[in-house]
């Protein structure tokens, strides 16, 4: 049976390039980087030259860079770090309501701890409003944290323009960039951001590492305490052959994100395309242009996500869905409900995340087999009989 | 969260599926805790179940357990179907995972919404449970 992974945005295959990278540093180059020794110091060598290259990518400098166990510590030390270090300044946090779970539960944990926090509303594309932004912070704001674009629908928000109004105000500016670092260009001085935090697996590197750029001068404090590695600011040894794959996944980026960005939004409009024309009373989730070049999001009425997931599943082919059947918690995705689908339509909400692998084929075979996975699912649903007929 | 062999082969491959024209008794529910929609239709000569159908928007665990229910009561007497538990209905698709249980709480409710509908329509006396409340886990 054919396998077709689209469902890139949860996780990438660790590119062969990026494996072949890292295998040395497991059983030849295994020194610690804080030894001084031999062993040491080249193990020490590789993660400074991956460092150089993640700082070059995006415009920062290497001692900016902190490597972290992925996205989730590094939105967790980005928000935590910066609230505890401010304290004196004040207790506000500014952030939106469609952020990632790694964005939302820090400030949740703050706020039981006495810190405010506004979760700014977006519109119906996803879109916050720089505007929103700014009339949202007070005397007491000491950070404002908002995603590059969203996992779930793939809007792509204004970060520069808010980043801009940041600056001015003398605010300290955080980004989510996991799903986008690698995938549409990023440059911290174009986009006025004092931090932001990225993960090796959703760029074609391995799992466990990620990285916290913290702008020079920016006070923090850190979230992991031990030695003295990352300059005291990242306790723990060091996950060289982690940290290598990453440098080796970004340097593999900056070769081939142009001509990827190029092919995947072909492939994405095709694929978006191809659903509203076959599929009768389906609708796109997310914005049609301000998009991550490898996202899909869509809503098809009278059908419930997880049948659809389970049905593609059978015919090879693996998506993700917003559907609260599939959620711990039965409650559909908070992001669905911020653009303000109805809860029959976060329902029946289908994510396909295009990858490197994902060939024209691919998206054809797709759209065949869900279209007839959806007639299926309709001619067993009593909602499609009673609104269509 | 995993589904058993037989949640996924009756999700596959659903039994009964539709509507019956002309039916005995009609059971419409509607799931709050997660916005599952059931339709249950039963078909009734001298006392015992005939035919069942269904029509299901819902999840892999709301379809199978539809299509469960269908096949537990036919060929059963009324006081029978009456006695079929969500539980009884979970365990026949061997077990259903802890978060799924109110997908079969949804396929009784249905059963036992579409049996009063007969008893109404057959103005039966009144013999059953009263519908149970939603249970999780």
């Amino acid at each position: 049976m054919k396998k077709i992974y689209l469902d890139n945005a949860a996780t990438t295959p660790t590119d062969a390039r990026v494996l072949e990278a890292m295998l040395p540093f497991f059983s030849q180059m295994y020194g610690n980087p804080s030894s001084l020794h031999v062993f040491g110091q080249e193990a020490k060598h590789a993660i400074e030259e991956a460092r150089y290259i993640v700082a070059q990518f995006i415009g920062a400098k290497q001692e900016e860079i902190i490597f972290t166990s992925g996205g989730t510590e590094s939105n967790n030390s980005a928000i935590k770090g910066v609230a505890y270090a401010r304290h004196d300044k004040g207790n506000h946090i500014i952030t939106s309501k469609i952020e990632h779970h790694a964005v939302l539960e820090p400030c949740h944990f703050l706020e039981k701890q006495g810190f405010e926090v506004t979760y700014i509303p977006v519109d119906e594309f996803g879109l916050v409003d720089p505007a929103d932004v700014k009339k949202a912070i007070t005397g007491k704001t000491i950070l404002i944290s908002i995603m590059q674009a969203n996992n779930e629908i793939g809007t792509i928000e204004p970060i520069a323009e808010i980043g801009k109004i940041a600056r001015e105000k003398g605010m300290y500016f955080h980004t989510d960039a996991v799903q986008t670092l690698g995938h549409i260009p990023i440059n911290v001085s174009e986009l006025n951001v004092d931090l932001l935090s990225a993960s090796g697996h959703k760029l074609y590197g391995p799992k466990g590492v990620g990285i916290l750029y913290v702008k020079k001068g920016i006070r923090m404090l850190p979230f992991m305490h031990g030695g003295d590695q990352e300059q005291g600011r990242r306790a723990s040894t060091h996950n060289v052959p982690g940290i290598v794959g990453f440098g080796k996944a970004v340097e593999l980026a900056k070769e081939e994100m142009a001509k990827e960005i190029e092919q995947l939004t072909l492939l994405r409009d095709k694929l978006i395309k191809g659903i509203l024309d076959k599929i009768e009373y389906a609708r796109l989730n997310g914005h049609p242009a301000e998009r991550l070049p490898n996202n899909v999001n869509v809503s098809i009425s009278y059908v419930e996500g997880e049948s659809m997931l389970l049905n593609l599943d059978m015919e090879g082919i693996a998506c993700s869905t917003g559907s609260a059947c599939t959620s711990s918690s039965l409650e559909p995705s908070h992001v669905l409900a911020a653009i303000g689908l109805s809860h029959e339509l976060a329902h029946g909400s289908l994510r396909f995340s295009l990858g490197r692998l994902t060939s024209e084929e691919d998206i054809d075979y797709c759209l065949t087999r869900l279209s007839g996975i959806v007639r299926k699912l309709r001619a067993m649903s009593p909602l499609y009989k009673k609104e269509v007929k | 969260m995993e589904y058993s062999e037989r949640v996924m082969e009756h999700f596959r491959n659903p039994r009964n599926v539709g509507e019956i024209e002309n039916p005995d008794g009609v059971g419409r529910v509607g799931n709050p805790v997660c916005g599952d929609i059931m339709e249950l239709y039963i078909k009734v000569k001298d006392g015992v179940i005939t035919d069942a159908k269904f029509k299901t928007f819902g999840c892999g665990a709301a379809i199978a357990t539809s299509s469960m229910v269908t096949e537990l009561v036919k060929n059963k007497t009324i006081d029978e179907a009456l006695k079929i538990s969500n539980r009884a209905v979970a365990e026949a698709l061997g077990g259903l995972p802890p978060i799924k249980m109110h997908c079969s709480v949804l396929a009784e409710e249905a059963l036992k919404k579409a049996l009063d509908d007969y008893r109404g329509r057959t103005s039966m006396p009144a013999s059953g449970k009263p519908v149970r409340k939603l249970q999780i886990g």
